[in-house]
């Protein structure tokens, strides 16, 4: 496997659980791209978790392939193919009897890394995912939830996989570190640009986090895969809109920032003034609050770049 | 060669010169301590010593497997866990006493008694020690890529120690506590100077209580050590 962003391809993908009726995930065909962020979101019984598990092999294919940058995962060595492969999950699973740095470091330990080389990743990592480096020789009981699943995160990519598996990694989190969480890892990601797998039941989640999401319904089959603009905006079917929400027009103002409309001169005075990354939701919300028909968009200096009205904001 | 070495002293060991400490029988004579700790206290809690290790040694053994069969095989843990039950259950004497046509009146013979005494206690340690793991460490083990082997010796063995640890405390104390009953049978352990003191016409205190209290402080200190042990083997038990 290349060492950067691996893409990562299910071919008709099957998994049939033996005495079960009915697929768990159903001729599942969809393609990340190197260095995105695919998210699995559906209701349960979608098989979310269960694709993720085919493509590290902790559960078997039944038919189908997967492949990684064009290799099939039966062709790797099972051991080699999960060493290579940074997996989160919500419960972390962290050791109990290891330090932070010895979790980090579990996986570099198996390749033969000599101690010096993981000490400094460890402390490589624990700074990218925003640790105190102090946090090294603290046992995972003294943590609190989100900085488990900071230090789960920096053990997943201790041994700079091209590929990373994430199964709801911030479901057992509370909503405000949540938030941060995410906001954190989206930046993690445009540096690292890894290709990520990440599964979640929480649509808004998906929206916030996805380059990509892939819609499952019950019985593992595939509703819709696309950018969460087009699901938002263009829902394949009734399922599809049903599941996104009613509010999903609001949503999809969230995904876009005032800096992407067209804007008019500006030529009134004393306008509500925004900078042009404010999403169009929350300009939306000002100009309802103020009760303004327009909105002065401003730059990252002060500078007045135009005016936008609020039936621009709806179109 | 005119016939066997005759012994020089008289035919009952002291007898006609009886020490004071026999004479006067008090509770506790540090002359009779110094003049017999060479010839039988210090032999008597060696052998004390070395009974417990080889049964606490041979059980533990014994029992790790059973353990690993019951968690590789999990029908047999009800049956296993039954059998070193009905083992524990059996009062020592009695299974001393069971033992003889078998094995003789032999070390063998109380080891053997002693050995089916640690193995309910241990296995069950071991067997609850290894289960306890959590899933959601055994999931990630497993998706981070160690083998099942590994997984064994890095992760579960690991955080069943505090349980084995404990039930190796247990087992060690009890087969210290049982093996003075040893005696019954065998001239060994520090049941031997209780029971010839409890032999004597009017029951020699002081050996009693210097043997007897060997026996108890034998048993402390084999807590403490062990207590230490599990403090310094498990770290992060001792966080928050």
């Amino acid at each position: 496997m290349a060492t950067e962003a691996a893409e990562l391809v299910f071919d008709e993908a099957t998994k049939v659980y033996a005495g079960r009726e009915g697929a768990a995930v159903d001729h599942l065909s969809l393609t990340v791209p190197a260095g995105e962020i695919c998210v699995l979101v559906g209701p349960s019984g979608g098989g979310k978790t269960t694709a993720l598990k085919l493509v590290n092999r902790l559960i078997p294919l039944t038919s189908g392939y997967i492949r990684i940058d064009g290799t099939q995962i039966g062709d790797y060595d099972v051991t080699e193919l999960r060493r290579s492969i940074g997996y989160v999950i919500q419960q972390v699973g962290l050791f109990p009897h290891m330090t932070v740095e010895a979790n980090i470091g579990t996986v570099p330990r198996l390749l033969g890394r000599p101690r010096s080389w993981i000490k400094a990743r460890s402390a490589e990592l624990l700074e990218l995912v925003g640790l105190d480096p102090s946090y090294a020789k603290q046992f995972p009981a003294q943590l609190s939830g989100g900085e488990r699943q900071r230090v789960g995160l920096a053990r997943a990519l201790a041994a700079n996989p091209p590929l990373m598996l994430m199964d709801e990694p911030f479901g057992a989190i509370d909503p405000i570190v949540r938030a941060r969480l995410q906001d954190e890892f989206l930046r993690l990601q445009k540096e690292i640009r890894k290709t990520v797998v990440f599964v979640t039941h929480d649509i808004d989640e998906a929206i916030k986090v996805g380059d990509r999401i892939a819609i499952l319904r019950e019985g593992g089959r595939l509703a819709q895969y696309d950018t969460p603009m087009q699901i938002l905006e263009h829902p394949v079917d009734e399922f599809v809109a049903d599941f996104v929400g009613r509010d999903r027009a609001l949503k999809a103002l969230a995904l876009k920032t005032l800096g992407e409309l067209e804007l008019s001169p500006a030529t009134e005075d004393g306008l509500p003034r925004l900078p042009a990354d404010t999403s169009l939701r929350d300009a939306l919300a000002v100009a309802v609050a103020e009760r303004r028909d327009a909105l002065l968009v401003v730059g990252p200096d002060g500078s007045p770049l135009g005016v936008v009205r609020r039936e621009d904001l709806l179109r | 060669m005119t016939g066997l070495r005759l012994a020089d002293g008289p035919v009952i060991p002291n007898f006609g010169k009886p020490s004071a400490c026999l004479r006067d029988n008090g509770w506790f004579c540090t002359d009779w301590i110094h003049e017999h700790w060479g010839d039988t206290l210090q032999p008597a809690l060696i052998q004390h010593i070395q009974l417990t290790l080889i049964a606490v040694g041979i059980g533990f053994v014994i029992a790790f497997a059973l353990a690993l069969v019951a968690l590789r095989f999990g029908f047999l843990d009800p049956p296993l866990g039954v059998f070193t039950d009905f083992l524990y259950v059996i009062p020592s004497l009695a299974l001393f006493q069971l033992l003889v046509p078998l094995s003789g009146v032999t070390v063998t013979t109380v080891e053997i008694a002693l050995v089916s005494y640690t193995l309910f206690i241990l296995y069950r340690n071991i067997v609850v020690g290894l289960r306890s793991v959590p899933p959601d460490v055994l999931e990630s083990a497993r998706g981070m890529g160690l083998t099942r082997r590994q997984t064994f010796l890095r992760v579960e063995l690991p955080l069943a120690l505090p349980a084995i640890l404990s039930g190796l405390r247990i087992a060690v104390v009890a087969t210290i506590s049982i093996a003075t009953v040893a005696a019954f049978l065998i001239e060994d352990g520090l049941g031997a100077p209780i029971f010839a003191a409890i032999g004597t016409p009017d029951l020699f205190k002081t050996e009693l209580v210097a043997a007897g209290g060997l026996a108890i402080l034998l048993a402390l200190s084999a807590e403490a050590l062990l207590a230490l042990a599990q403090r310094a083997l498990t770290p992060w038990n001792r966080v928050r």
